[in-house]
């Protein structure tokens, strides 16, 4: 049994940003990482299946990924709206999730203020040339809306935008890099619970895990401040709702019924809507449940006075932002690229 | 018919007949005069085919009256044919664009020929030539929603002012969108302050710090006139610095909320950050303290620099509270003891942009009259004022702003006219420096 996970061996906590997050998810994340039967096994292209930290080469930021290891689950409710049923059962393979959403700190590094300079320890996964990537324009207004940018996360931010992050990153690193998909998502945010939360059904605890209306005084709040899920993922219930890779479909699910799923995307072919995930510091109780569902909605860019709207940043859109995840086994470079989603102009 | 002043279009129609029947003496107030068609129908032409004239274009098309647009103007082919591509797609099967070939004008001089065929016309291009195209469009009585400033320099105010004048006479409705005034949080939290919530204004904080705007650069075979015209944002005579194109729009609140324009100004700015060549000669911070008639002092911050503490917002204290105010439909009033006295949280409001061309066509169809040329051209002229005080690190009056600022505009306006500032052998352009920049004629 291998027990030398990174940083462990040096007596060192392998997140930099541990004293920000709750310490009480730390025994539930080392029970995942040291359970029998769940040892690290290197895949066919030698990765170690372990939790680390990327780091963002030019910068003090680093994006702490936990391993998220495939399985079959149920996705949906049958009780839930139309949308999220019938619950069916679907499979995802192995992965690394960030433990965080995206901070404006990271972000920036990507837009605004970019900083290009490749990782030392560049992987192969990828070939990019950073240079190449698309970079977010610069937004007229404060797209924080006055709620602070330090240590928060990101928000008013497209599918495109996200994405192009992920893309950004996987240059830089040489690590393949994109957005969840829903079924990736609710299976990370359940981590193995059937319940609507990952922590149970009992909403009055709601607080101890998540920033929603009910304890946001109207705001987002510092990434990682709530208890996390056994997989070691902060913020999956509410601060600010997330990205996936698919295109929104109420009923996506119907078509799936009675079947077994393997590793379900969407593909998006039209600019709305797309699903985010996990709802926000806005919402109620309902829309913060692992299997809720968000369509996005050109309302989100109701005040941008330009057309084409921009492809970058939503006006109206506080209540979103992201988390990036990275597939254990690397895809084909033809597989990457039909992730990498073209941009639809926005009238 | 009872109504002698500002006809409706119905009424329009009804005096058009009487005009061709040999009835020459036109009174003043009839308006909108290239009406040619029997019906209800408002022709629209769009002059400024950027970003923001698409938009104000695809709103104006959005409303409920029966508009058309009929033609379209930019000093660019490219500008033109892009915005004409993404109005198609947008109303592709319907008949508002009904634009014709002919009717499609490109230059320094398009917008008379496309203002000649409009009832309405939309003035979105660079700010420099608004005064030239208000001017011109009042003076062809055409009904006007035009974008902000106003124009760039103090001699263009003058001409607004005037044209603003003419406009009154004549009852034609001018919208300018400084859409805050539109927007239903702003209009809300004035109602308060008019009803005395937070007592008189005594003091404000104004803001537009973000980290800054696009950037074309130089391409090989432009004149330095074509140059300027693409990379506007960065040449006062077309922009007026982002104090003035940008965050005008908050200086504009603490005119309206307190009533009044200010007396003088004095300030400090510079270009600390954004100083390449490629950003021309305006300055990345403007840091002014305007002082009212009534003795409230605003404070007015606005930078374009990445990576600093952004804000765009309005915060005034009163004499019995304090208000804040903000684009996102927000606005919130509390006592100093921390109470929130008024809240309006308005989510899901009406998109101001849209509202401020519902009001400018409901209008036109009954026969009521908005104008906000005369405030807007006064506002404009305060962050022109602001600008002057920052450059010249002088106190500067009003009144000497207005009745003195210097013309930034260029003599003529072809592609190899010279504008007014050009570059030094490295393509440096002379940037302000406080202390020696004279701002007013002698």
């Amino acid at each position: 049994m291998d027990l030398q996970i990174p940083g462990f061996g040096k007596n060192k906590l392998p997140f930099r940003n541990i004293n920000r997050a709750s310490v009480t998810g730390w025994p539930l994340l080392l029970c995942v990482l040291l359970l029998p039967g769940e040892i690290p096994q290197n895949s066919g292209n030698q990765q170690t299946f372990e939790a680390y930290e990327e780091q963002l080469q030019g910068s003090a930021e680093t994006i702490p990924m936990v391993p998220v290891r495939g399985g079959t689950f149920r996705m949906g409710n049958d009780q839930g709206p139309a949308e999220v049923s019938p619950a069916h059962e679907v499979v995802v393979g192995d992965f690394w999730m960030g433990a965080y959403e995206v901070t404006w700190d990271q972000y920036e590094l990507f837009s605004g203020k970019r900083n290009n300079q490749p990782n030392p320890d560049r992987g192969e996964e990828v070939s990019l040339e950073v240079d190449g990537i698309a970079s977010a324009t610069t937004p007229y207004v404060d797209m924080s809306h006055g709620m602070g940018k330090r240590g928060y996360p990101v928000i008013n931010v497209t599918q495109y935008a996200a994405l192009n992050f992920c893309k950004w990153l996987s240059a830089k690193t040489g690590r393949f890099y994109r957005l969840p998909t829903e079924a990736e998502w609710e299976y990370a945010c359940r981590a193995g619970s059937t319940e609507p939360y990952y922590f149970g059904s009992d909403t009055t605890r709601l607080h101890e895990y998540a920033w929603y209306g009910g304890n946001s005084e109207n705001r987002y709040h510092p990434v990682g401040q709530k208890t996390p899920n056994s997989f070691g993922l902060y913020d999956m219930h509410g601060n600010v709702s997330e990205w996936t890779m698919d295109q929104f479909s109420a009923d996506t699910y119907a078509g799936r019924s009675g079947s077994q799923t393997e590793n379900p995307w969407v593909v998006p072919e039209k600019l709305y809507p797309r699903t985010v995930r996990g709802g926000s510091w806005k919402d109620p109780a309902e829309a913060l449940m692992s299997f809720a569902r968000l369509p996005s909605d050109p309302a989100w860019k109701r005040i941008d006075p330009q057309i084409p709207k921009s492809r970058w940043w939503f006006t109206n859109a506080s209540h979103v932002g992201f988390r990036v995840i990275r597939p254990r086994i690397t895809p084909s470079p033809e597989e990457i690229s039909k992730y990498w989603l073209e941009a639809i102009d926005d009238y | 018919m009872k109504k002698t002043t500002n006809p409706t279009r119905r009424d329009f129609c009804k005096n058009t007949a009487l005009l061709a029947g040999g009835m020459l003496a036109l009174p003043l107030d009839i308006t909108a005069s290239a009406h040619v068609l029997g019906d209800d129908t408002i022709k629209i032409a769009l002059v400024g085919c950027g970003g923001r004239g698409t938009g104000a274009a695809m709103q104006a098309l959005s409303t409920k009256e029966n508009v058309k647009l009929v033609a379209m103007a930019d000093a660019f082919q490219d500008r033109l044919d892009d915005c004409y591509k993404i109005l198609a797609t947008k109303f592709a099967g319907s008949d508002k664009l009904m634009v014709k070939e002919e009717d499609k004008y490109v230059g320094f001089e398009a917008y008379k020929s496309a203002i000649d065929k409009a009832d309405v016309v939309l003035l979105t291009t660079t700010p420099g030539f608004r005064p030239i195209h208000f001017e011109y469009a009042v003076s062809q009585n055409k009904h006007v929603f035009m974008e902000k400033p106003m124009a760039t320099d103090a001699p263009g105010i003058r001409r607004v002012l005037a044209a603003a004048e003419v406009a009154k006479s004549k009852k034609l409705n001018v919208v300018v969108g400084l859409q805050r005034r539109y927007q239903d949080s702003y209009l809300a939290c004035l109602q308060q302050i008019r009803d005395g919530k937070i007592g008189q204004i005594v003091s404000g904080q104004v803001y537009w710090n973000s980290a800054g705007v696009w950037v074309n650069e130089r391409q090989p075979g432009q004149t330095e006139m074509e140059y300027q015209m693409r990379n506007w944002y960065y040449f006062n005579w077309l922009c007026g610095d982002h104090i003035v194109e940008q965050h005008i729009h908050n200086i504009d609140v603490a005119n309206w909320f307190i009533g009044e324009y200010p007396v003088h100004a004095q300030g400090m700015g510079g270009r600390e950050v954004r100083t390449d060549k490629k950003f021309g000669e305006i300055f990345d911070h403007h840091f002014v303290e305007f002082t009212y008639p009534s003795g409230a002092v605003i404070a007015s911050q606005c930078r374009h620099q990445p990576g600093c503490v952004d804000n765009v917002s309005e915060s005034f204290q009163g004499t019995g509270g304090k208000i804040y105010t903000d684009s996102q439909n927000k606005g919130i009033i509390s006592g100093y003891d921390g109470k929130i006295l008024y809240e309006h949280m308005g989510e899901n409001d009406p998109n101001p942009y849209q509202t401020e061309h519902d009001v400018l066509f409901a209008n036109i169809r009954e026969g009521k009259v908005t104008n906000d040329a005369e405030h807007a051209a006064k506002t404009t002229m305060t962050a022109i004022l602001g600008r002057m005080a920052t450059y010249s690190g002088q106190l500067i009056s009003f009144d000497d702003a207005l009745n003195r600022g210097k013309s930034l505009m260029p003599e003529t306006y072809s592609w190899d006219a010279m504008p007014r500032v050009v570059p030094d052998a490295d393509g440096h352009y002379p940037v302000a420096v406080p202390g020696v920049t004279q701002v007013l004629e002698t």
